[in-house]
């Protein structure tokens, strides 16, 4: 699997990350951040807590906003323009650890909602839309439910649902798993394999190494706001080149 | 049943037995009293207590109520009738009724109009309370309520109305002629556009077209007074709180600024304070002549009073939002307003019901303070012109108990839909 997948990745830049810097207050969370995405790529990012992972996904889509360097998305240059912010995010779907999931709307007009404001769909397309990928989700018979009513597993696929129903061409993963119980972790994961062998652009920000090892074409390790090292998952698992990463990864794959 | 069980069958049931009762005093009224009214020693003599104060309370108002005398001219006629007897005097409450509803100088013959308002108001806010119930077009109606309401209140011209409603149409048409380039340049356009309207056909000579008769703002009263300030400022101050409330958490450090001074400040005065600026120091603060209604003026100071109150209930909605909800909003691509109006504000709005309800329902009770600067409110009424009468001198119970039970029924029906309108948006957890 992981040639098929290979083989899907073009030479088409998806997301550019050059010389990026970012700080909380006076704290230096990111350092000289450099990273190109390509197209159809599949790149996890792990690292220990407080490395700035998820900051660094997060500064993809401005959820965050960084102080220097520069992140181009899909030929679109990040900056503090709105109209810009608002067409990057249209275009980047997010998935977040704690689902985020607006509670006072049903499963579908969650799914329907920001195609309706923000892609002016037609109500009816927009709802054929979300079923197919409520479906693709498996979980189609929830659509009239409200998300206090699912189960966690439940409600993070509906959290991928919602964002693929923009029609994204970039996908991020802020541990998506992280707070949902082990037996739960299984069907959003495969939710997220199936995804990936579709040729989606992801970055993954993700503990597990399983997931790693099957379906990513690329590994970053960040520690303390930088780039450690990047590499195939084979090798990066196998043959970790820096001392960091070794003791990382004796960590966590030891037990 | 077939024959073949017939032999190795011997006895079969063919019908229920009646069922025991189970002991009288494990079951109904007998129950209930045992386990409620008198479980053991102390809980008794508090059942007691409490029935001697009820007798006591229902001894004393009971014969009061019933013995009431409803029809006579002054006080002492219903004393005579009395006899000496215990008894309330509720001829004033009947006789003295339209200056009670309509206070004393709006002309009886128009009646009819406020009347008709009043009806007219409960097909308005119909389909705004009970969304579902009702077809969204009736909007339409509710849109135009204020203007009809106004005309049939106040009368004049038809055109005043139409007029100060076509100015808020092409405001709205000037917006949304200019949001496309920049949000500011769409409100401020709009809000110029309409001024220059409303300023245009403010200097043209209308007066006594499609006329009905005028009455004059000094003329209002009663509790038709308290109903048009309560429902104009609680309508008005709830969309103010929430730009409030917005403006106090904006990114924009001006706007932030105003928002939080104007909060604080009307916060930090009395009401009574501010009513006495509407009525009097206003005056010294606009041009010498200008005729600026006082009715309008009043209403102006209690809804900033209400919206700041109501900001701070908001605010305390908007906090309560986990930090998720906003960046899963920004996350789709929306953009701000769209984020506030479908996800942020339902939220917020839908925690802070029972805050506003609260400030709501003092708001309308604090109308009555009006009467302080010599407006005939329903208190103002009682306490002047029919108090001050040498007929109805001393009824006091009688007017203030009426006052209190037509306050109570609109605030407790306030309280009520309320509650009911948390239930209907419960969504979590069902």
């Amino acid at each position: 699997m992981a040639e098929a997948a290979q083989m899907q990745v073009s030479d088409e830049v998806a997301v550019q990350i050059e010389n990026m810097n970012k700080w909380y207050g006076t704290f230096h969370v990111l350092r000289d951040i450099d990273l190109t995405v390509y197209r159809g790529e599949r790149i996890v990012i792990a690292g220990p807590s407080g490395s700035g992972k998820s900051t660094l996904i997060r500064c993809i889509n401005a959820l965050e906003e960084h102080q220097k360097g520069r992140i181009t998305v899909d030929g679109t240059l990040l900056s503090s323009d709105l109209k810009n912010i608002d067409k990057i995010r249209s275009e980047v779907g997010m998935v977040f650890q704690h689902f985020n999931l607006f509670p006072h709307l049903t499963i579908l007009e969650n799914c329907t909602l920001a195609p309706i404001w923000v892609r002016k769909t037609p109500k009816r397309e927009a709802e054929e839309t979300a079923m197919h990928f409520l479906e693709k989700v498996k979980i189609p018979e929830q659509a009239d439910k409200y998300p206090g009513q699912l189960s966690g597993g439940q409600q993070q696929r509906v959290a991928i649902a919602r964002s693929l129903c923009m029609r994204p061409r970039i996908m991020l993963f802020d541990e998506p798993t992280s707070a949902l119980d082990p037996e739960m972790i299984k069907e959003v994961l495969d939710t997220m394999v199936e995804l990936a062998e579709e040729g989606m652009t992801m970055l993954c920000v993700t503990h597990e190494m399983g997931f790693a090892q099957a379906v990513a074409n690329r590994v970053i390790f960040m520690d303390a706001g930088q780039i450690v090292e990047q590499n195939e998952p084979k090798e990066f698992f196998n043959n970790p080149k820096h001392e960091r990463t070794k003791l990382f990864l004796s960590q966590i794959l030891g037990h | 049943m077939s024959d073949t069980h017939q032999q190795s069958i011997g006895y079969v049931r063919d019908s229920m037995l009646p069922q025991a009762t189970p002991p009288a005093s494990e079951t109904g009224a007998v129950k209930w009293v045992r386990q409620n009214l008198f479980l053991n020693i102390p809980n008794s003599i508090l059942t007691l207590v409490a029935i001697f104060v009820l007798y006591k309370l229902l001894a004393g108002f009971l014969p009061w109520f019933l013995n009431g005398v409803w029809d006579a001219p002054s006080i002492r006629a219903c004393r005579e009738v009395l006899d000496g007897d215990a008894g309330g005097c509720f001829a004033v409450l009947t006789e003295r009724w339209n200056q009670l509803l309509f206070g004393f100088k709006y002309p009886s013959e128009l009646y009819w109009r406020p009347t008709l308002a009043f009806v007219l108001l409960f097909v308005a806010i119909a389909p705004v309370l009970f969304r579902k119930v009702f077809p969204a077009q009736m909007l339409i109606f509710t849109a135009l309520y204020p203007f009809i309401a106004y005309f049939l209140i106040w009368g004049g011209s038809i055109l005043i109305p139409i007029f100060a409603l076509l100015g808020f149409v092409a405001g709205y048409l000037v917006y949304s002629r200019f949001v496309t380039q920049s949000f500011a340049m769409g409100f401020f356009g709009g809000i110029v556009a309409a001024f220059v309207f409303w300023w245009i056909t403010g200097l043209l000579p209308i007066e006594g077209i499609l006329a009905l008769e005028p009455v004059a703002s000094r003329d209002m009263g009663g509790f038709m007074l308290n109903l048009i300030l309560g429902t104009v400022c609680v309508s008005l101050s709830i969309p103010f709180g929430i730009a409030l409330a917005l403006g106090r958490q904006s990114d924009m450090p001006i706007i932030k600024w105003i928002c939080v001074v104007f909060i604080e400040f009307i916060r930090g005065v009395p009401l009574i304070t501010l009513l006495f600026v509407a009525n009097v120091v206003l005056a010294y603060f606009l041009p010498p002549g200008t005729n600026f209604d006082l009715i309008l003026r009043v209403i102006i100071m209690i809804t900033m009073f209400a919206s700041a109150y109501i900001a701070e209930v908001i605010r305390g909605g908007l906090a309560a939002l986990p930090r998720g909800q906003y960046e899963g909003a920004e996350s789709l691509g929306l953009d701000y307003a769209q984020s506030m109006r479908l996800i942020i504000l339902p939220q917020a709005l839908k925690i802070s019901i029972p805050g506003i309800v609260n400030v709501a329902v003092g708001l309308f009770k604090d109308t009555t303070l009006v009467s302080v600067i010599s407006m005939f409110d329903l208190v103002g009424m009682i306490r002047g012109p029919i108090l001050a009468s040498t007929e109805w001198n001393g009824v006091y119970w009688e007017l203030l108990g009426f006052a209190a039970l037509l306050f109570f029924v609109v605030c407790y029906g306030i309280s009520q839909y309320s509650q009911w309108l948390e239930r209907q948006l419960q969504t979590d957890h069902r």
